[in-house]
């Protein structure tokens, strides 16, 4: 497998690198791994500092800016950051009013955001939490750790974000990032695997004429097997498995989130698919955003995610945002 | 009696073992992990001894509280804090005195072990670390061979199980036929420590 780096050792620290030349309006600390948007701690408002295993960008690091993240912890590829990242990032961005950590629901990442918790608030910095967990590929039971955290992270930062910009208090955002979580689902699907910098060779062995429905962001197979399915097919398989964990009753946000390997003009085409089934089961769209936005890697397919929406829902979506991934209104 | 130059060596040797396994470590969590256990825990280990270098503490609380914080702050993902607070709390049930016995050692062992359950939420049989840890802290009040035994046993007994916990649970059936690589990678800590006690005990 080819990649464009130097040694699978420094792959992050030189992304970090290149993001920082890349954006001036970040302070990006290659050393502690911590990307922060320049004018933080901005007064009077809440923070939100997310992270997770490097990987998935944009997400998060291109997500931070006015209206979205005030700092991002990324850590090794796949794997979460560490407690110290993210003590450090709440710190730097503080300005009193309290700190949200958005927690993809992965046993590493909460381990390390719960510790990193308790050590920012022995430095006296408010901390609320939100786990994101919209997966349904992978059900709730005693039996799993509960489902994964997917596409919904994006409508979680996004969404939150612009009710710490309006100035909401922090009991107020993290209610807002709750109730984005329990209104959202995902299902993704792949065409083959992802290849990890350390490894070198696909996570997983995917035949050609194959594809995994139900998978995840980390490289790891999904749930089932099937032969390889038309856009047409796989819309239907992918909306109708979030519509039975989710039946709307508000218009809903559309993410058509590639991995990382499949063309916009894939995408876009499994879009007017993903639109032709939801309007087939009446479900009315309020936004769609397309793109490439919660990746693993250089893995080939996509997810669907849907976030029924009320009004204030919708206004925070359309609030102005300004970060390298994700950006509009201004 | 051991004492906090006996658990230096301990953490070197883990750390050897960690980098001659790293490939296979990582081999093991490409099918049902996401493929870099060795590398994160190399780069771990690697951190542990080079804090030890640098500080020398000199009790063996000391060094194995150093070194569970130096994975804590290193390793990232879920063996990080599993790892970091097993041999965190172990160090801390070990107190500071500056010799402790097998007997301690075994003890304290058990404490840090109880703790990785707690803290993942996992029990043996779940196909985690715990496969390899349990039966060896039960083991070491026997002797340091029985203990390095009874983690590989734990360890190779993980292959047939379901995964109940961790990113290797979401896959289900799926897991299956397949060794954990955190319960391999356990047995590879106390197959170090069975290591240095023998060559300890030749020493004499």
């Amino acid at each position: 497998m080819k990649m464009l780096i130097n040694v699978a050792e420094t792959v992050v620290a030189d992304a970090l690198r290149g993001m920082a030349a890349a954006h001036p309006e970040l302070t990006v600390d290659v050393e502690n791994r911590v990307i922060v948007r320049r004018d933080a701690p901005v007064a009077g408002k809440v923070a939100l500092v997310s992270g997770g295993g490097s990987g998935h960008e944009p997400l998060h690091g291109g997500f931070v800016g006015p209206g979205m993240l005030s700092a991002a912890c990324p850590g090794e590829v796949f794997t979460s950051p560490v407690p110290d990242q993210m003590v450090r990032a709440a710190a730097a961005v503080d300005s009193g009013a309290g700190v949200l950590f958005i927690i993809k629901n992965y046993t590493g990442d909460v381990l390390n955001f719960e510790m990193a918790a308790e050590l920012a608030e022995d430095e006296g910095i408010r901390v609320a939490k939100v786990l994101v967990d919209d997966d349904v590929a992978v059900t709730d039971s005693s039996f799993t750790a509960g489902r994964r955290g997917t596409g919904a992270t994006l409508f979680v930062e996004k969404l939150a974000g612009a009710a710490a910009d309006e100035g909401m208090p922090l009991e107020r955002v993290e209610a807002i990032a709750r109730q984005v979580n329990e209104n959202a689902r995902s299902f993704g699907v792949a065409l083959g695997a992802s290849t990890t910098p350390a490894k070198g060779s696909p996570t997983f062995d995917l035949p050609p004429g194959q594809l995994e429905l139900g998978i995840g962001i980390h490289g790891e197979p999904g749930r089932e097997r099937r032969p390889m399915m038309t856009s047409h097919e796989i819309a239907d398989f992918a909306v109708d498995a979030v519509l039975d964990d989710l039946r709307p009753s508000d218009p809903v946000l559309v993410l058509v989130n590639g991995m990382g390997a499949t063309p916009l003009l894939e995408l876009y085409g499994f879009n007017a698919e993903v639109q032709r089934v939801l309007s087939e089961r009446g479900v009315p769209v309020a936004r769609t955003l397309v793109g490439n936005y919660v990746t693993s890697l250089d893995m080939a397919g996509a997810s669907v995610t849907l976030c029924q929406a009320d009004e204030e829902l919708l206004r925070l979506w359309d609030a102005p945002v300004s970060t390298p991934g994700l950006r509009w209104g201004r | 009696m051991l004492d906090a130059d006996f658990f230096r060596r301990w953490m070197t040797a883990a750390h050897t073992a960690v980098d001659q396994e790293a490939d296979r470590l990582t081999e093991l969590d490409s099918p049902i992990g996401d493929a870099d256990h060795g590398s994160n825990l190399r780069r771990g280990f690697a951190a542990v001894t080079a804090a030890l270098e640098k500080e020398a503490p000199a009790t063996p609380g000391a060094v194995l509280t150093l070194a569970g914080r130096q994975l804590i702050s290193t390793v990232g993902g879920a063996s990080g804090p599993l790892y970091g607070t097993l041999l965190r709390r172990t160090g801390k049930a070990l107190g500071d005195e500056a010799e402790v016995s097998e007997a301690d050692l075994a003890r304290a062992l058990r404490t840090g072990v109880e703790a990785v359950a707690t803290l993942g939420g996992a029990a043996p049989g779940d196909k985690t670390m715990l496969d390899a840890l349990v039966p060896a802290a039960d083991a070491l009040g026997e002797s340091f061979d029985a203990a390095r035994r009874a983690a590989a046993e734990g360890a190779e007994a993980t292959t047939p199980l379901q995964a109940r916990k961790g990113r290797a649970s979401y896959l289900g059936e799926r897991s299956i036929g397949h060794e954990d690589p955190g319960a391999a990678s356990s047995a590879l800590l106390i197959s170090a420590l069975a290591r240095t006690a023998g060559a300890a005990e030749v020493a004499e």
